[in-house]
């Protein structure tokens, strides 16, 4: 029985791609590879009966962004996702910043879904359509 | 022409490593040698990559389109005199000497002004205002230290060298490099790991995969805490590469790093705790962590934004310098945040030598107020009280939560940036400018405050202004817009300028 919806925590941060696709250039192939991805416990991608490398849209009440499901490829992580830095990350995160300035990164709930009729955006894509303006 | 430079420093993290050695071929980087891959990254492709801004722009019906350098000035000027209450934001990827011109820009604009820090290690600076930081510099742990703890950071991934320079594989003067053990620890991972892969392939061998651990703990109590020589010890949410060549790791339930902490506080002033478990992790292993950290000779914490960033924020950090200085009665312990950007220390430095305060500025009373929270980058923009924003050397279009940015949008935006990142491709007045430790020379504070120069490599391209340059420029243009306005303003009664003076 694959299930319709996972209620996960999120993680946002680094990875050392992600490192590596900021510096070649935001609008790098590597970047876009690196960035827009989300990492998920094994357990949890067969429970979505999701395969490594499918489209899945991450929702929280802050917003909601589609990007490639990939396996945590050490340990287990179980009901936990991880997107790096990036605009794609942001695009779910929240500017709550509970009086210190720190807005929300880490350690909220979103629910991941299947998106296999979805694309995930580019940038400049993804620019234009959360923010009305791009090269 | 082929040069070959040494100790050279790696624009890049807050380790600001400075030997890298590197050749330049008709002012180009062809090769370098000691950096990590996102150094290389940025020093031999990313810097001269088609990703590149190279004139001036300004957002015309839409279209971004090259100007010249004084229109582009002018207009940036003609923005911020106007705006009320503009936000100045980033700072952190330049020079110390840019981020002096930057106060002074604030203080003539009546601004806000931030830098990355809020968005990073903005709590641990709270923190330590509050109840002050037991630490030392990267140098003293590298020849000193034998147990490192990595707490709710990842430094494989964003200080890539910092493990092999100054903690667990640094061969120090007091201390011996780890590299050869965790060497040994790879390939035995890796002939267990092609040892169960044959077991699979295999017909004459019934393969039974391991059972899956229930809860978030996955390692039994190894024995290696108790090795002799430098230990890691890692604290995270996930198993990272960092957590991976750690001796011992502790894998911790989101948000609960503040109770973890304060456990082990107790553990280590020999209180008892009546739980089995805390944060998702069994007592049984905080007590060996507990011993381990008291029997140390010399320990350092690390901590990243996991502490900063999660629920606590700077209650994390204080718990945590807590425990340092609960340890420093047992043993000698430092505290040290991991500093991401390569200058963002030297921006809390430069403006709290300039104001008093390290971030969170608010110079719209004519003189500087300090208040994490309110005049903060976030709040600032979450509250849509500026009029106008400044960005220079950083990307808040990708790092800062969609809501903010779609307020930053809503008013005119200058972006100063050597390349086309997310907030450059959104911005009405587009700078370009050099590439600081590549194209210009200039200092940069280390994550434990010491200051280094960062050395200029090759020239840069033709009509870029530095980042000090340029904002130099723009604020004499700012002030002469304002003489101008006021010498064109009615002249006051004697009333109204009695009203603002009161």
């Amino acid at each position: 029985m694959v299930d319709q919806k996972l209620r996960a925590t999120i993680i946002t941060g680094r990875t050392i791609d992600q490192g590596v696709g900021k510096e070649l250039g935001k609008g790098s192939q590597e970047y876009f590879d690196s960035a827009a991805v989300c990492f998920m416990d094994k357990v949890d991608m067969i429970k979505l009966g999701l395969r490594n490398g499918a489209n899945v849209q991450v929702t929280s009440k802050y917003g909601s962004v589609v990007v490639k499901a990939r396996k945590f490829p050490r340990g287990s992580m179980p009901g936990m996702v991880f997107i790096p830095c990036g605009l794609w990350a942001n695009a779910v995160c929240g500017d709550d910043t509970f009086s210190m300035g720190m807005p929300m990164f880490k350690g909220f709930p979103v629910d991941v879904e299947p998106a296999p009729d979805q694309t995930v955006l580019t940038l400049n894509e993804l620019l234009k359509k959360e923010f009305g303006k791009g090269m | 022409m082929t040069t070959e430079l040494k100790s050279i420093v790696c624009p890049i993290c807050g380790c600001l490593c400075d030997d890298l050695e590197v050749t330049v071929e008709d002012n180009k980087i062809v090769k370098m040698k000691n950096g990590c891959a996102v150094c290389e990254a940025k020093m031999v492709h990313g810097y001269n990559s088609e990703e590149r801004i190279l004139k001036p722009m300004i957002r015309k019906d839409g279209t971004l389109v090259p100007v010249s350098m004084d229109e582009a000035v002018h207009k940036a000027a003609q923005i911020l005199a106007d705006a009320k209450y503009p936000l100045l934001f980033g700072w952190s990827s330049s020079t110390s000497e840019a981020q002096r011109v930057g106060v002074e820009l604030a203080e003539e604009l009546g601004s806000a002004l931030d830098n990355c820090c809020s968005v990073c290690h903005g709590p641990s600076v709270m923190a330590t205002q509050e109840i002050g930081i037991p630490t030392c510099t990267l140098g003293q742990i590298r020849h000193r230290a034998d147990l490192i703890v990595y707490w709710a950071c990842n430094p494989w991934a964003s200080h890539p060298r910092h493990v092999e320079r100054y903690t667990n594989f640094s061969e120090g003067r007091f201390e011996k490099s780890e590299w050869k053990e965790y060497i040994q620890k790879i390939k035995a991972t890796s002939g267990k790991k092609k040892l169960a892969a044959a077991a699979r392939q295999s017909h004459f061998m019934k393969y039974q995969p391991p059972p899956r651990p229930q809860t978030c703990v996955v390692d039994a109590p190894p024995q290696t805490i108790q090795k002799m020589g430098r230990k890691m010890i890692v604290f995270d949410v996930r198993k990272t590469m960092t957590a991976e060549a750690a001796d011992y790791f502790v894998q911790v339930e989101p948000n609960k790093d503040y109770e973890i902490i304060q456990a082990l506080r107790c553990l280590v002033n020999d209180q008892e705790l009546d739980v089995d478990k805390v944060g998702g992790v069994p007592v049984e292993y905080l007590k060996e962590v507990a011993d381990a950290l008291v029997n140390c000779e010399f320990g350092v914490i690390f901590f990243g934004l996991g502490l900063t960033a999660s629920a606590g924020r700077f209650r994390n950090i204080e718990i945590a310098i807590a425990l340092t200085r609960d340890l420093n009665k047992k043993t000698k312990f430092v505290i040290s945040p991991m500093r991401g950007h390569f200058n963002v220390t030297g921006a809390n430095v430069v403006f709290a030598w300039q104001t008093g305060y390290p971030y969170a500025l608010d110079f719209s009373q004519g003189y500087p107020q300090y208040n994490p929270g309110e005049n903060t980058a976030i709040d600032v923009l979450r509250r849509g009280d500026n009029d106008a924003t400044l960005v220079i050397s950083a990307d808040p279009g990708a790092h800062f939560p969609k809501a903010a940015v779609q307020n930053m949008m809503k008013h005119p935006l200058i972006t100063i940036n050597p390349d086309w990142n997310a907030i450059s491709r959104l911005g009405d007045v587009v700078f370009p400018t050099q590439w600081c430790g590549i194209e210009y020379e200039g200092t940069a504070y280390r994550m434990d405050h010491v200051p280094i120069v960062l050395r200029k490599v090759v020239e840069p391209p033709q009509g870029v202004l530095n980042d000090e340059e340029l904002l130099t420029r723009i604020l004499a243009e700012v002030r002469k817009i304002k003489a101008e306005k006021a010498a064109a303003a009615p002249p006051k009664t004697k009333c109204a300028a009695k009203v603002e003076a009161n």
